[in-house]
């Protein structure tokens, strides 16, 4: 059974989302979630409500890591194969960094070049999968692919 | 708020030269102490507050970094403060100081960062703490601090037209200026082909365009004009300002360490980054522009990110940092030499005591006095940094 790297970050299905917290008075939303005090300056709200954030967003920069990271990253694969990230601007004007998805890497994205957000795993363990949020480059029509 | 008819004078500066020496931090600071204060001419005795920039890997003494040195010089009853501040650590605790004098509190101000560092990517401490974003990056995503560089980097080679090969002049430009550096501790000759040549750590980056961790340490001895009169010390070099300016809300560029920036729903975005609003007020604060610097020293973590500040800090256009480069105007010897000392790329980071280090360096520059490295004529001077969380710092001394 598939299980959230952390818990009521993101929504499951065919049309997964992150979730932040969207303050009842200015409706800033906030990722990762927060409770207690809107971080809006000119803001005096105190309470949130769940919300949805944008599933597609536009790439504000990518990189990779050739080099496994130190702890606490939990390697997925042994011997350790790199990965691409990327940092991907929403709608809501928030830029929220994830991985990118499987099968893609650095040579697959440009800065501005639209993603969707999915949810795959991160690694296995003895409790079996733990997912993520991830980013999947959006086909650009014209591309075989 | 602006102190340019009350500046305080910087009577001394000394450093320990950096490196992996495999002793304890107090050791470097101590060092660097001594010879801050052998530089100014004046004794520890007299020396009325002491605030030490804290480092975070080296347990409860480098917590109280301030009074670890206090004690290790020798207790004089001195008042006592440590700073933290990430990377702009030194500057808090030169500000700290500055203000305790300007405030005619203190007259005598001894300011000392060192550190020393673990090989290898900087890692958080152990534990696990999933509210800690310091945490949270690394076992969620695996983002190490030269993911985060290679975001920048790779910003500016899409929107700019950056190359890699740009990327590695910074560092031939660096390894030539920190040659003679005696503080330096990469002394080598490095070539774009070698640059090139060396691994990839995070795309675009190479291992050679990131700068390493170090053991060091850098001192400042700040003064009240009444009391280098009194003593007759030297006082040509000036602090004219120090910004340690927090962002503005929203601040949507995403910052090491953290996964996500504010949202700009309920308020837009101000006109300026955090990163240019941190020499905005320094320029302010000091009342001169970026046309009256004439040298830079800023934090080159990794050689694109010096060409971000020397926008960031508007020694040019944004976009236009390569075309500096190129035209050698970056060089000693150039219209506006960036990092005569090397910067990072020949000394690696060591946290507390870098942001000092640059100051050490600027001071040495403006008395004429950086052999081999020296930017002729230079009379004003700004460094730049940006650490975690809001923290960031930008000094500008005059002669």
């Amino acid at each position: 059974m598939a299980k959230p790297v952390v818990e009521g970050w993101f929504t499951q299905g065919d049309q997964p989302a992150l979730i932040a917290s969207k303050c009842t008075t200015c409706e800033s939303p906030f990722f990762p979630k927060t409770q207690g005090f809107c971080r809006n300056p000119a803001c005096d709200g105190d309470e949130f409500v769940d919300t949805e954030l944008s599933r597609f967003g536009k790439v504000w920069s990518y990189t990779d890591a050739q080099y496994q990271p130190p702890e606490p990253y939990i390697p997925a694969s042994d011997p350790y194969v790199p990965f691409a990230l990327a940092a991907v601007e929403l709608p809501e004007g928030l830029v929220v960094l994830g991985q990118v998805a499987d099968g893609f890497g650095v040579n697959d994205i440009k800065v501005g070049d639209e993603v969707e957000l999915v949810v795959e795993t991160l690694y296995t363990d003895e409790e079996g999968d733990h997912t993520t949020w991830r980013w999947k480059p959006v086909a650009k029509a014209g591309d075989q692919s | 708020m602006t102190n340019s008819n009350s500046s305080i004078a910087i009577a001394g500066v000394g450093m320990h030269p950096w490196g992996k020496w495999g002793k304890n931090f107090v050791t470097y600071g101590v060092h660097a102490a001594r010879a801050a204060l052998k530089d100014a001419g004046v004794d520890w005795t007299d020396v009325d507050y002491i605030v030490g920039g804290e480092t975070v890997r080296n347990g409860y003494g480098g917590y109280v970094a301030g009074s670890t040195f206090a004690s290790a010089l020798g207790w004089n009853g001195a008042r006592v403060a440590t700073s933290y501040a990430a990377c702009a650590t030194g500057a808090q605790a030169l500000d700290t100081a500055r203000a305790r004098i300007l405030a005619g509190l203190s007259d005598v101000a001894l300011v000392v960062g060192a550190d020393t560092t673990p090989k290898g990517f900087l890692k958080p401490n152990a534990g696990e703490r999933w509210d800690d974003p310091d945490w949270f990056r690394f076992r969620v995503m695996g983002m190490t601090n030269p993911g985060y560089f290679a975001l920048y980097a790779r910003r500016r080679m899409d929107l700019y037209g950056a190359t890699q090969e740009d990327f590695a002049q910074v560092k031939v430009k660096n390894a030539r200026h920190g040659l003679e550096n005696p503080y330096a501790r990469y002394r080598g000759e490095v070539t774009v082909d070698k640059v090139l040549g060396s691994p990839i750590v995070s795309d675009p980056l190479h291992l050679l365009d990131i700068c390493a961790t170090s053991d060091g340490a850098a001192a400042v001895v700040l003064v009240s004009e009444a009391f280098a009169k009194k003593h007759g010390l030297n006082t040509d070099v000036k602090i004219k300002a120090i910004s340690t300016v927090t962002p503005t809300f929203p601040n949507t560029v995403l910052d090491m360490p953290q996964i996500s920036t504010d949202p700009a729903v309920a308020v837009q975005p101000g006109e300026l980054t955090f990163k240019e609003s941190i020499g905005v007020a320094a320029y302010e604060e000091a009342g001169i522009s970026p046309s009256d610097v004439d040298v830079a020293e800023v934090y080159d973590l990794s050689t694109a990110l010096e060409l971000d500040w020397i926008e960031d800090l508007r020694l040019c256009d944004r976009g236009e940092a390569e075309v500096l480069l190129r035209a050698g105007d970056t060089s000693i010897g150039g219209k506006i030499p960036v990092n005569p000392s090397g910067g990072l790329a020949c000394f690696g980071e060591a946290v507390p005591a870098q942001a000092l280090a640059q100051v050490c360096e600027l001071t040495w520059q403006l008395r004429g006095q950086a052999t081999g490295r020296q930017v002729e004529g230079a009379r004003v001077g700004i460094t730049a940094n940006q650490g975690l969380f809001g923290h960031g710092s930008s000094v500008i001394v005059a002669r």
